[in-house]
Formats: structure tokens, C-alpha cells, sequence
């Protein structure tokens, strides 16, 4: 029974504690006030926030990264960034923004769609700062909500696909079966169907879920692709991040087959150089020019908010023309980009 | 003999707090030395981390991760206990918890009906699929390591399958995250607002009543003697009258249980949804804690505890500079040395009970020789 008591008391004891302290003390922003230096006057102070993967993931946030690599060089200024991990939840996320504010920064940017809870909650606590998000949207007066149109580039990437296959059957491989990567196939396949409906479409995803290692293993790009090829496909599409250069790398290995690259142009990434010639093209989204804009427009004191949707029409999503292998048919390219531009064609977000 | 049992019990209770203890000093050191080789000071560093840490948000942010991960720290000593290795934690509270919140979703009574009605769903799903663990081994004997993390990868996939739109997912405003449908605000559970130190989960109480209730079952019934008794030796056990399978059948089914409860702190106080970006993996960091806490309620507190000033921490020391990979280090560094710790710890306790044995026969066998004669 004694021990009953003491443990109880224990419990209430550091229960109490906890509280008290909790209650009394003071925050970490408190601390902070000192020795934050908000901004000088000089240059931007951009935080920024990477989603999993971080700067140096040759694709999506290192996209945003030159973005903002391209205002620090222009407006000079301080660049701060953290990286998600995967174990991540909303609060560790909340922290990282919270901490960006407190220190000054201002804008803030959170690249990818895991940041748009956090933001929501952190833009209302300091509605001074500005905030900006990619691939999402976010209510708030002081946010801006940066978000492509994959679809539709993926529309053109599905007609080059069309144009380009001899066998009459083509491929896409999306690195993880969420909603964003959907938006590129939901393209892709319109695309292929509105220019030649007889035309069959292999779709595969390399993972599911909160399994995300799809984005990242070009083990499993390459079987997937070399399992497409097997099939009697000749054109393949993938999103899926780094294992997009296991795609490729299958792709190059069979004569007469074309790679459609994403996110980046990826002919023209040193990596990949041994294959570019097996690049048809790629969808390239600038996040880097939503990322920029961003920032320039704070830095001119006039900071964009609300959604801007970088589309096709702005140039924030397009088809690369390096190499030049779809010279051929850029007249057709050209005169589909017209019609999604002028409304004529919508292209599904979903498949 | 009073007197004697405990000053026995004050000792095992020193060698006790010595291996932790340990664990964690040989982790700073190796953090330390780990910084310096990447060229910078660790003095600040640790500096910064106590005094970030202490401050009263970072306080909040510390219980609120430390309630999700003692439970998580419970369900796998459950199994621990009973010599049961739950691996399986991860995948029960993460498919218990997307259960959970369709049906919370889903409800529209009150919320002082709603909320236990999540929970229990939460914790009968976590059941069910750890039972399948359980069954599977006492029928066919197959390892509950194997089962429970083939059983991860098994609702990973359909967790993925059923959250998608059109089925129980619905896509947000930008299309580009699928969730469940939110819990209707009355759902939510309690929340305890501490003005600028932010917003405490409420779910911290029933964290504590968890802690209770563990220390109660498996520390003073009858059931908790079994298990134990199980855990130590399944021969000593059944020779006694109790049935090994059904034991841990049972455990298995009680640690899923619990398991199903990891996730509800996430859902009912801060997400209120399921989503691609509900916390994964938690159930490996149960494992760490159930090790670094031995086991025991108070121990696995102090655990959580410590594993979230480190993340609240060392996420704040990747803003100062420092690489943020110091946070795997020092866990990581924690982990082994505790395992090594208690080894260390353990033989050396095990040699002095032995020397004092060895004395005290010594002194018997020297003093009353003349009684053994005339005995």
C-alpha cells in the first residue's frame, strides 16, 4: 500500500510540476527576443522549408531551391533552411515555422503539401510575416498558395507520347499513388486518348500510401519500366521522383524506346547524361519561377497572397525541347497548348 | 530480515537507475564528440538545448510528444514482459487510427458518446490485428517478429487502398492531399490552453491512466504474476497450472490494444483526420523507449520524456547551425549504450550478489562450525 502512496504522489507530483513550469515560465520566443536581428534593411531573409529529401534531391525541392538561390543572388540577403524528416507530425513542422518567424525571417516558404496544416495554424499567429506554400493552398491573408498545373503539361507529354509510339502502347509510372502524382497521370492519359484513343495505356505505381519509397528507388524504376517495355510499350512517362532515373535508364536500353522526364529538364541533368538520348522531353515544373516570384514580390513590398496557380498558360508548367527530338511534331504541341490555354480543352485532375 | 530485503531492494534500485543513467551520459559524450568532428563547439550546443528545452513552449510541445510516445513505450513492454517482441506496434496504431477516424468522421452523436466510441474502436482494431500475430504463433508457431512486421507492411497497403477519393479519402481544396473526413468538432477531445506556451493535449491524462493501469494489472493480479511468470519461463509456468498460449494470445491482444491508443492523441487533439502525413514509424520509437524505460511505467515516462526534448531540441539546434542529424546520433548512441549498460550493469550486480553470497556462507561456514557437529 505504501508503495501505492509513493507512486501516486509521484505522478501528482511531477504532474504538478510539469504544469506549474509550464504556466510560469517563459517561452522559447521570450528568450529569443534579444538575439534575433530582424531584418536590416537590406537584402530578403528567406526561410525556407524543404519537405523530406532537402536540398540536393535533383528534383522538387531543389527546384524551389534555385528559386530562391536565384533572389538571394539578385537582392542579396540571409537564406535559412530546414529539412522535414520523416518522422515528422504537425508539431515538429509547426516548430520549424514558428522558429523561422521568431528568428525574423521573412517570407517564409514551406515547400510541398505536408506544410499546409502547420502554415495555416503559424501565418495566424504572426500575421506579419509572409508566408508562401507550394502544391497547396492555404486560407490566410498573409499566405500565398504557389501551385501548378501538372495536368495540363502532363496533357502535352501524353500527346508527344502518342505522336511519338510505334507500337501503339505507352506507359506511366507514378512514384506514390497520392493525389498530386494522379494529377500527372489523369493528364498524361487524356492527353494520349484525345490524340489517338486506339493507343493502350500501361499505368503502374512503384508504392502505396504513406509508403513513400516509391519517390526514391530506381531499382524499383527500372523493373517497372524494363516490365512496360516487356509488354510492347515504347513511350513511358515517369513521376516518381529519383526512381525516375531507373525508368530512364531501362528505357535507354532498348532501341527505339523514349523516356518522358518530370519536374526537371532531364536532359540536361549531368546524372543522366548517358541517356539523354533516349529523353524525348520532360514536363518541367518551375517551381523555382512560383518560388521566386514569391520572394521578389516581398522584397518589393508588395507580397503576393491568395492562389497563384502557375498554369500552362504562364509558362509554369511546359514540355523541354532539348535534344530536339520533338521538333517534329511541336506544331501539334503547339496547337493543343493553345487550346488548354484557351479553355477548348480541360484536362482532368483525377484520373 | 526486514532491514535486510531492504537495503537489497535500494540497491537493485540504484543498480537500476545506474544503467540508464549511464546510457544517457555515454550518449552526450559520443554526441559530443560527434560535433567536434564536424567542427563545431558542443558547448553551445548543449547550452542552447537546455535552455530551448526548458522554455515553457518547448515544455507543452514535450508532454504532447512524450503522451504519444509512452504509450507507444507501454504497448511494446506489454509484449516485452511476457518475452513477446511486438514489432508490429507500428502498423496496429496506424490502421487503428485511420479506423478510428472514419468512424469518427462518420458519427454524428454526441461527443461524449463519440469520443469513447473512437477510442474503443481504435483499441479493438489495434487488437485485432495484433490477435492475428498471436494466433498465428500459438497455432502454428510462427514467430511474432515475422507476423507483426509482415502485418506492418500489410495495413501500410491498405491503409493506401481504402484512402483514396472516392473511397474513404476526400481530397483537399489544392487536390493534392487525401484524407479522411474530419471529425465533427464536438469529437474532439479536451484540449488544456496555456496561453502562449501553446495548447496541451488532453489525451495526456489517459496516457497516465494507462501508466496506472499497466503498473496495477501486471504488478499486482493475478493475470500480471501469469504473464511475468510467462516471460521468465514458459516451462516454470505451465508446470504451475497456466496455459502458455492462452497467456500469449492474451498479451498480444492487450499490447495491440494499447497500440490502437498511440495514434488517438494525434487524432482527437491536434489532426482530428487520417492523412498521408499522420505520423509513421512511432512504434519503433515504443520499442527504444520500453527498452531505455526497462519496462517500468515510471521509467518509460522518463523515457518519452527525454525522446521528445531530444527532438524538440535538436530540431531547434539544425536553426543554430548544427547538422540535423545529431538527433539520429544521440538516439541511436542511446539505444545501444542502454542495451550495453544493462548488460554491464546487470553482470556486475550478478557478481556481487555472488560475493556477498560467497561471504555470507563464508561467515556461516567459519562461525557455527561447532553447531553443524553437533547437529
Amino acid at each position: 500500500m505504501r508503495r501505492v502512496a509513493k507512486l501516486s504522489a509521484a505522478c501528482i507530483a511531477s504532474a504538478a510540476l510539469a504544469l506549474t513550469a509550464t504556466a510560469c515560465g517563459s517561452t522559447s520566443s521570450d528568450n529569443n527576443n534579444g538575439s534575433s536581428t530582424s531584418g536590416d534593411g537590406k537584402g530578403v531573409k528567406v526561410g525556407l522549408a524543404f519537405d523530406v529529401g532537402g536540398r540536393g534531391d535533383r528534383s522538387f525541392n531543389d527546384s524551389a531551391a534555385r528559386g530562391v538561390d536565384k533572389a538571394k543572388k539578385e537582392f542579396g540577403g540571409d537564406v535559412k533552411e530546414l529539412t522535414a524528416k520523416t518522422s515528422d507530425t504537425e508539431a515538429d513542422r509547426e516548430q520549424r515555422l514558428s522558429d523561422l518567424a521568431d528568428a525574423g525571417y521573412n517570407p517564409i516558404v514551406g515547400v510541398g503539401y505536408a506544410y499546409a496544416a502547420s502554415m495555416a495554424k503559424v501565418a495566424a499567429k504572426y500575421p506579419k510575416t509572409t508566408f508562401g506554400i507550394v502544391d497547396s493552398v492555404v486560407n490566410g491573408k498573409n499566405v500565398d498558395s504557389i501551385n501548378f498545373t501538372e495536368e495540363q503539361g502532363s496533357y502535352l507529354a501524353g500527346v508527344s507520347a502518342a505522336l511519338k509510339t510505334k507500337t501503339k502502347h505507352v506507359g506511366f509510372i507514378g512514384g506514390v499513388d497520392v493525389p498530386l502524382i494522379k494529377k500527372f497521370e489523369a493528364g498524361y492519359v487524356q492527353g494520349v486518348k484525345d490524340t489517338n484513343p486506339k493507343i493502350k495505356v500501361d499505368t503502374q505505381y512503384l508504392s502505396h500510401g504513406s509508403d513513400t519509397s516509391g519517390f526514391a528507388s530506381p531499382d524499383k524504376g527500372k523493373e517497372a519500366a524494363q516490365g512496360m517495355l516487356d509488354n510492347g510499350a515504347d513511350v513511358i512517362y515517369t513521376a516518381a521522383g529519383s526512381s525516375g532515373n531507373g525508368a530512364i535508364e531501362a528505357v535507354a536500353g532498348k532501341k527505339g524506346a523514349w523516356a518522358i522526364g518530370v519536374d526537371s529538364d532531364q536532359y540536361n541533368i549531368p546524372g543522366l547524361s548517358k541517356y539523354k538520348n533516349a529523353i524525348l522531353t520532360s514536363m518541367v515544373k518551375n517551381v523555382d519561377v512560383g518560388v521566386y516570384d514569391f520572394v521578389k514580390s516581398v522584397h518589393d513590398g508588395k507580397p503576393l497572397t491568395g492562389t497563384n496557380t502557375y498554369s500552362l498558360a504562364k509558362d509554369g508548367v511546359s514540355l523541354s525541347t532539348s535534344g530536339g527530338f520533338i521538333d517534329d511534331i511541336q506544331a501539334k504541341l503547339d496547337a493543343a497548348k493553345k487550346k488548354i490555354v484557351d479553355g477548348s480543352i480541360k484536362v482532368k485532375t483525377t484520373p | 530480515m526486514n532491514k535486510l530485503t531492504s537495503r537489497i531492494d535500494k540497491e537493485r534500485l540504484l543498480l537500476g537507475i545506474a544503467a540508464p543513467v549511464l546510457a544517457v551520459v555515454a550518449a552526450l559524450v559520443v554526441t559530443a564528440l560527434v560535433i567536434l568532428a564536424t567542427g563545431k563547439n558542443p558547448g553551445p550546443a548543449f547550452n542552447d538545448m537546455v535552455t530551448y528545452g526548458f522554455a515553457s513552449d518547448s515544455q507543452v510541445f514535450i508532454l504532447n510528444k512524450a503522451t504519444t510516445y509512452y504509450l507507444a513505450g507501454v504497448a511494446v513492454a506489454i509484449g516485452f514482459r511476457m518475452n513477446l517482441f511486438n514489432i508490429g506496434v507500428d502498423g496496429q496504431y496506424r490502421l487503428a487510427a485511420f479506423v478510428a477516424a472514419v468512424l469518427g468522421g462518420a458519427l454524428t452523436v454526441p461527443g461524449w458518446l463519440a469520443i469513447p466510441l473512437i477510442i474503443v474502436c481504435a483499441m479493438a482494431t489495434g487488437a485485432l490485428w495484433a490477435a492475428i500475430a498471436g494466433i498465428l504463433k500459438v497455432t502454428r508457431g510462427v514467430s511474432e517478429v515475422i507476423a507483426t512486421i509482415m502485418l506492418n507492411s500489410i495495413a501500410t497497403a491498405i491503409i493506401g487502398y481504402l484512402l483514396q477519393p472516392g473511397k474513404l479519402g476526400q481530397l483537399d481544396e489544392a487536390g493534392t492531399l487525401v484524407s479522411t473526413k474530419p471529425l465533427p468538432s464536438s469529437s474532439h477531445f479536451f484540449n488544456i490552453d496555456t496561453g502562449p506556451a501553446g495548447v496541451l493535449d488532453g489525451f495526456v491524462v489517459v496516457a497516465v491512466v494507462v501508466g496506472i493501469a499497466y503498473w496495477f494489472v501486471l504488478g499486482r493480479t493475478r493475470f500480471g504474476f501469469d504473464l511475468r511468470t510467462v516471460g521468465q519461463s514458459e516451462s516454470a509456468a505451465s508446470a504451475s497450472g497456466v496455459s502458455v498460449k492462452k497467456m500469449i494470445a492474451t498479451s498480444m491482444i492487450i499490447s495491440g490494444a494499447v497500440a490502437g491508443l498511440i495514434g488517438m492523441p494525434t487524432l482527437l487533439n491536434e489532426s482530428y483526420q487520417y492523412d498521408n502525413s499522420f505520423p509513421a514509424g512511432i512504434g519503433f520509437t515504443g520499442i527504444a523507449i520500453a527498452l531505455l524505460g526497462r519496462n517500468n511505467p515510471i521509467g518509460i515516462a522518463l523515457g518519452a520524456l527525454l525522446w521528445g526534448f531530444l527532438e524538440r531540441t535538436t530540431n531547434h539546434l539544425e536553426f543554430q547551425g548544427y547538422d540535423k542529424e545529431i538527433l539520429g546520433v544521440i538516439q541511436g548512441v542511446i539505444v545501444l549504450c542502454v542495451v550495453i549498460a544493462y548488460e554491464v550493469v546487470r553482470r556486475y550486480g550478478l557478481k556481487r550478489q555472488q560475493q556477498k553470497v560467497g561471504a555470507e556462507l563464508a561467515a556461516q561456514a567459519a562461525a557455527p562450525t561447532k553447531k553443524q557437529e553437533v547437529a
